[in-house]
Order: C-alpha cells, then structure tokens, then sequence
C-alpha cells in the first residue's frame, strides 16, 4: 500500500511530535509513522525537568546555560548550537505552558525550577534553578502535551508500523518502507521531506534505564546505506539507575538534595567536584561511582553498587517532588526512600552521538556539512551536536522541542517546493526480502541469546571506562555476533502482530549501532566527557577537538572522517567543578 | 522459584476462540510478570504477541488481566501474586493476537472529549500564571498513562462499547478543571450525552484498577457535578 504526505516524520517522542507540530502550524499535510502507539515512547520516561535560564527562582541567563552546555560536553559541544539551544528554549518553555503543559508553580504563579547537575550561575560558581518541572514526571508531561496538540491539528498517524528502508537514490531523500505490525503488510510513503526522530539505542548495553524498543533502527538503516554516524563513542550513563535494574532515578533527586553515599557512608563526591558535588554533570559522578565500587567502597554483599540517600529530606519533599521515583524504589525493590537509602548504580542513558544535522535538522553526509535534500533528523536520534562529549541533565527535553521545532519548520517550508518522486514496487524489494530471509531461515541462532551475548559484552568492554585492549576485543566479539546473526531463524511465520520478526530486525539494527559505537571509540586515543580511556586519560585538544564521523565500509571495517568544533565564545578550558 | 504461567492465547490465522496454554517458568519473587512472559517467548515460544516498552510502568503499553485484575505486567511483582499465574488480555477491546487488542476504539473516545487545553485568548508574553492550588486542582488527572486498564475494567463499558469510558472523562478531568482552559462547554457536548458520563454506575472497578493510583470514580463525580452545576 502507498501512501503520501508533504512531511513524514519517522518516531512520536518528543522530537517527533513536535516536529510534526509545527511542521503543520507551517501549513504542510504532516504524517507521524512510529512503531508505537502515540505517548509509548520514551520521552515520557524522562523526569526530572527541561532547563531555560527562566529566572523564575534566581537570577539567570542564557549565557550561563550555553557555558554550563559547552562546558559540560567537555569542549566538544558546537557553540553555534549552545547559542540557538540556550536562547530557543526559553521561548520553547514558555510555548509548551501556553499549550497546557502542567508544570509546577511557585507561590507567585510563574513555572517552578529546581537544581540540576552541570547547571550554574556565574559561569559555574554554584548550582541555579534552572530545571523546569512537573514532579519527576516532566517528560510525561511533554509528550501527552504535544500529543494533545496534534489530536488538535489532525495530524495523520501510522501507529505500530516500522520503517525498514529509507529510500535514498541520487543523493536525495525519496520515500520510506514501513511493516505494519498488525497486518504484516509492506507501505510505501511518499513525502517531499522525511525527518528522523526515533530516538536511541540503549538497548544495546545489558543495564539501561531505556524502553525495549530503543533501538537504533533508523541509525542502523541510515549507516548501513552509506551515511555517518557523528560522535557514537559518547555515550551517557545515568549515574543513579536503581539497582540492580537500571530504571531511571532523576537527576532531581540531587537537585532536591540528596546525596550519593559509599559503604562508608561517605559522601564521597566531595572529592571528586568539590564545589557543586552530588550536582556534577553525569560522566564526572558516574565514574567515581565506578571508582569507588573498584576501590572496594562498594555496598551491598558483592560491594557492587552505592547508595542514594534521601532520608535527611523532608518527607513532603519527596512525596510531593519525587513521587515516581519513590513509587518505584518501594515496588521494584521493596526500599522507602523516606526511611532508608536506594541502591543505585550508573544505567546506560544516552547516546550523544547520532546521524548528523545543521542547526535546522538537515541531515549532513560529510565534513563538509553537504546536506542530504529532504532528509532531516532530530532529537535523540540526531547530533547537532548540542551536547557534545556529554549531555547536562535536562538538555534532552530542551534539545527536542527547540531542534524538533527547527527541523518541523525547515522541513515543511522546504516541501512547499520540493516535489514527490517516483516510487515503484520495487522499492519494497530489499526489506521484503529482509523480512522473508528471516522468516524462512532454519538457522540455529537465537535472537533472545544473541542480543543477551551483545548486551553483556557491551557493558564488560565498552561502557563507562574503556582500554584499547578491551574496545579491540569487542570489535572481534561484535564481528562474530553479526556473522551469527546471519544464521537466526524464529518460530512465529505469521503475518499478525509478529513481534518475534520485529525483535530478529532490531537486534540486526542493535548490532550496527554497536559497531559504530565501538570502533569509534577505539579510534578516538584521549579521554573527554563520557568517553573515559584508561590508557588515554587526558583530554588532547591538539588532536581531538573534533568531530567523528564513522561510515560502514562492510561488516567489521569502519572509516572515518572529522568534522572541525564550531568554537566562539568560550575557549576551552581544563574542566573541573 | 517455579511458577506456573497460563496464558490466554488467539491467533486469528489458527484458532476460532481463545484457548488457555500453560507454562512453567522458573521465576525469582522480584521478577516482574513481564519478565516472565519475556522468558516464555525467549524460551518456549517465540510466537506469544504482547505489547511493552518502557518497562517500568510509565508508557502504558502492557496493561493485562493478570490473576483476575487489570494491571501492567511490567509493575506487577510475581512474590505479590504466587506460583500460579494467570494473564489474560484485557477486556471489551477486540483481541488482534494473543495479549494485544485493538486500542483504536480507546482512542477514538479519548478524541471525542477534546483532550486539548482550549484557549483562545492570545498568550501572555510571559507564562500564564496560575497558583500551586490551582495546578494542585487538576493533578490527579494529569498521572494519566493511557494504559486503559480503567476503561476495560469498567462493566458498563464491556455491555456498551459506545460508552467513552473512565479514561476519556479523567483527560477531560484534567482540562476542565485547568484553571487555564475556557472548554469545558465543548467538552459538556460529549460527555453530558448518551455515550457520556451518566452511563456511569460508580462500581469503583476503575478506580482498583489503575496502576496510577488515579481516583478514578471520584474525578468521574466531579465531572457529572460540574456538567449539573454548568446547567443553572
């Protein structure tokens, strides 16, 4: 079946509903193609806050957001992006209240903000309130918010189909292939702009605070045709996953004044950022977690996690303030925040890295910044790249609605003269056969096994501190496993609700982004934000003040190119808190 | 621990009606059903079809009957339920296979109520104010994860498809009582009708059954007191 509109947007988080958002405010005929239904997607997981220099609390600035940005992705951070990012996202707050969103308020009425790591006043003197929120459950309120607001506009959506192909010929943009989950079909969509916005990949580690369904798939399809993929070595891992689960504790936890504590019940971040603490910016408290554990301060019988201690809050605080995060400690482990400390260790969180795009979302393919026509990404499935080496809590949620309102607006102006192309049946070919390659195939290789093996190994070899001996070992591990992965076979052959099929296609997609993830990091000899190399334990701003991209070359063969960071305002400067 | 996990299967390319399969699984009492239902597809058969995603209770996805209750398999703990396991999908939507159903109907209802803040006076500069009593007015509302764990527990809504269901009225809950909305007499329209809100009979099935702990019944009350009142 084929279907056609001036803008189809791939993903309904965050960045794509608003995307599509204002995509129809500009006018164009908008579809939302996602492999869930509307508000599954995990946006809505997010809790914490989404920050704008407001001001509502204390005195802020934007300045001061983009130098904490800049400063907290360690450099590598596109200053140009920070610029937009900082400024945008006041308005785009202020936008998301006049269009119902509940945030909390003070006692005047205005948006209320609380603390958040990496963000300060005064270029880094001490924590601000920054953190707009709704409870700890800010993202939730996001996307019911934005989806609320396309029901309003009558946006057309595919619910439950997911895109196998993105047709790319002659350097441009044509059209999608999507299965639809409930019939088993193959669609074709036709559209003059495509805007990527399917979110991460957490799935590719074994403890991640992400959805099942994070799986890189529009990433995967993009690198395996040719496309970079820019800075996949920076990966984020949340500091506080309730352990042993990884399920997201919020940053806000902190910012309300919590404070991590090892088996001897030090606050051991006060050696690590004597000045703002437990509100250093993630990759900083995560590896002294991890160092704390390796140095023997660890809690717990295997002394393999550390503690999370809230009980010197008032208990209104946390009832009122943390109430998601509360209710899952007592369900998940039995532990009440109010009267004893949560078990909690770093979760795989956050890809910094993604498919690379201009301040308006247009996807790039080159150094060059050489635009790909019609096509677009946003959120975090794109690198724009705001967040640089590492994202600042909260940045997420502001990063998609002001880059997603970028790429809407871009996208849909651009198809006003843009024409449809040609496609035929024949573009079905390669994910038809893909689909039935799998169906029919008698292998003795398991998906459950398979994607158990990669989730292991990734967390082993190349997590929150990586040697060249062990990214060198996982690139040989993930050569296998793709090779294995060629002899998978599943037993449901049925054209209905197929989840297995589905499950065998995101492991293939699972395997690439790992791949890309994996020799880029090899590639990359210093330490700088998330990417902590042991054997390369100093920043090297001489050689590596720059971007990655990685392309695929074939299975196992990465090739890389670099794209300068746009500087500015701020020099670089030794990173310390 | 093993447990015993049956689980009401269809698939409409082999079965006429729904038929019980049995499972034995081995289960730690912190292992969450959806665990369990993982394991069985890892490692019995691939074939079971059940919706997750986020897996810890906050996109919806996984709302079951499960030992008789609507509740999300992934926010249900096997040491609160025992060695044997029933899971069943959810009731008063078509069943498409196995745990998933048509959630088009849901949806269709959560429409009809205009589940948008409706104001057309041009925004402030600023934020439009409103004070922590008003924001505290709606709150409950706003916990809501479309999951429809309500609405298919409701009795009414299982002998009248039409009805629209505990959910729809707890998203118009949300708006109608925003101090910030001017809607509410649009939103009368549909829930003050015959699909609306007086088929409620207070069973309170709906207010035991949602994973957000949403007062449910209550917030229905409210709505039928405010569509009263809005008559004098």
């Amino acid at each position: 079946m084929a279907h056609r509109h001036e803008v189809i947007v791939v993903g309904a988080g965050g960045a794509g509903l608003a995307t599509a958002l204002y995509a129809a405010r500009e006018g164009a005929d908008v579809a939302v193609v996602s492999k869930l239904y509307p508000t599954r997607s995990h946006t809505g997981a997010a809790q914490g806050g989404i920050g704008a220099a407001l001001g509502n609390v204390e005195e802020d600035h934007w300045e001061w957001h983009m130098f904490d940005t800049i400063k907290g992705g360690d450099y590598l951070t596109d200053q140009d992006a920070a610029e937009v990012f900082a400024k945008e996202v006041i308005e785009a707050v202020l936008e998301l209240e006049h269009m119902g969103l509940p945030f909390d308020r003070l006692p005047n009425g205005r948006i209320a903000q609380r603390r958040f790591g990496g963000h300060t006043k005064d270029w880094g003197k001490a924590p601000v309130h920054r953190a707009a929120h709704a409870a700890d459950r800010t993202g939730h309120m996001i996307l019911q918010t934005l989806y609320q607001q396309c029901v309003k506009h009558n946006i057309t959506f595919y619910n439950e189909f997911h895109v196998t192909d993105v047709i790319l010929e002659d350097g441009v943009a044509k059209g999608l292939v999507a299965y639809e989950l409930a019939t088993g079909e193959l669609h074709l969509f036709q559209a003059k702009a495509f805007v990527i916005a399917s979110g991460g990949f957490g799935r590719i580690y074994k403890v991640t605070s992400n959805a099942y369904t994070l799986t890189g798939d529009l990433q995967a399809i993009l690198y395996r045709k040719g496309l970079p993929l820019e800075d996949m070595e920076f990966y984020q891992f949340h500091p506080t996953g309730l352990y042993p689960l990884g399920i997201l504790l919020t940053e806000g936890a902190r910012g309300e004044g919590g404070i991590l504590r090892n088996a001897l019940g030090e606050r051991f971040m006060e050696r690590y950022a004597p000045t703002i603490k437990d509100l250093a910016p993630r990759d900083m408290v995560s590896r002294a977690m991890y160092l704390e554990v390796r140095e023997g301060r660890g809690v717990g019988p295997k002394k393999d996690h550390v503690l999370l201690d809230l009980t010197h809050l008032p208990p209104e605080v946390i009832e009122k303030k943390l109430p998601d995060i509360t209710e899952f400690s007592r369900i998940y482990l039995g532990v009440d925040p109010l009267k004893e400390p949560v078990p909690v260790m770093p979760t795989a969180h956050y890809a910094m890295g993604g498919i690379p795009t201009t301040l308006w979302g247009q996807v790039i393919q080159d150094e060059k910044n050489t635009v790909v026509p019609g096509l677009y990404a946003a959120g975090e499935a794109a690198c724009v790249s705001l967040h640089g080496a590492n994202r600042l809590g909260t940045n997420s949620l502001g990063d998609l609605v002001v880059f997603g309102r970028r790429a809407g607006i871009h996208a849909a102006r651009f198809a006003k003269d843009a024409d449809y192309h040609e496609l035929t049946e024949e573009h079905l070919g390669e994910s038809r056969e893909r689909i039935e390659r799998i169906k029919a195939s008698t292998g003795k290789e398991k998906v459950a096994v398979l994607r158990a093996e990669l989730q292991q190994t990734m967390m082993d070899n190349a997590s929150v501190f990586r040697t060249g001996e062990l990214l060198a070992k996982q690139v040989e591990i993930l050569k296998e496993l793709m090779e294995r992965y060629r002899h998978i076979s599943i037993e449901d052959k049925g054209e209905v609700y197929n989840t297995e099929l589905v499950e065998a296609l995101e492991l293939g997609y699972l395997l690439e982004v790992a791949e890309a993830l994996v020799h880029s990091a090899l590639n990359r000899t210093e330490s700088r934000g998330a990417h902590a190399r042991e054997d390369y334990p100093e920043r090297d701003d001489q050689n590596w003040l720059k971007h990655t991209l990685a392309y695929k070359v074939a299975d196992g063969k990465v090739a890389f190119r670099y794209k300068p960071v746009v500087l500015g305002r701020f020099e670089p400067k030794a990173r310390t808190y | 621990m093993q447990v015993t996990l049956k689980i009401l299967r269809f698939d409409p390319a082999k079965h006429e009606k729904p038929t019980w399969q049995t499972y034995q699984v081995e289960a730690e009492p912190w292992d969450r059903v959806l665990d369990l239902l993982h394991k069985v597809k890892a490692d019995q058969d691939g074939t079971l079809a059940f919706r997750r995603s986020c897996g810890h209770g906050i996109c919806g996805s996984d709302a079951m009957l499960i030992n008789g209750r609507n509740r999300l398999a992934c926010k249900t703990l096997v040491k609160d339920l025992g060695s044997l396991i029933t899971v069943e999908p959810i009731r008063g939507l078509p069943v498409e296979k196995d745990l998933v159903v048509d959630m088009e109907p849901f949806f269709a209802a959560y429409r009809a109520v205009k589940p948008y803040l409706i104001n057309d006076e041009p925004p402030p500069a600023r934020e439009r104010l409103q004070s922590p009593e008003e924001r505290e007015r709606f709150d409950h509302g706003t916990k809501c994860i479309l999951c429809a764990s309500c609405t298919t527990s409701c009795p009414v809504f299982w002998v009248n498809g039409t009805y629209l269901g505990p959910a729809a009225i707890v998203q118009a809950h949300r708006f109608i009582f925003d101090s910030r909305d001017r809607g509410k007499r649009e939103r009368f329209k549909a829930l003050g009708s015959g699909s609306g809100v007086w088929r409620c009979r207070t069973a309170y099935n709906c207010t035991e059954a949602c994973p957000r702990e949403i007062p449910v019944t209550q917030l229905i009350e409210e709505v039928k007191r405010a569509i009263l009142w809005d008559r004098f």
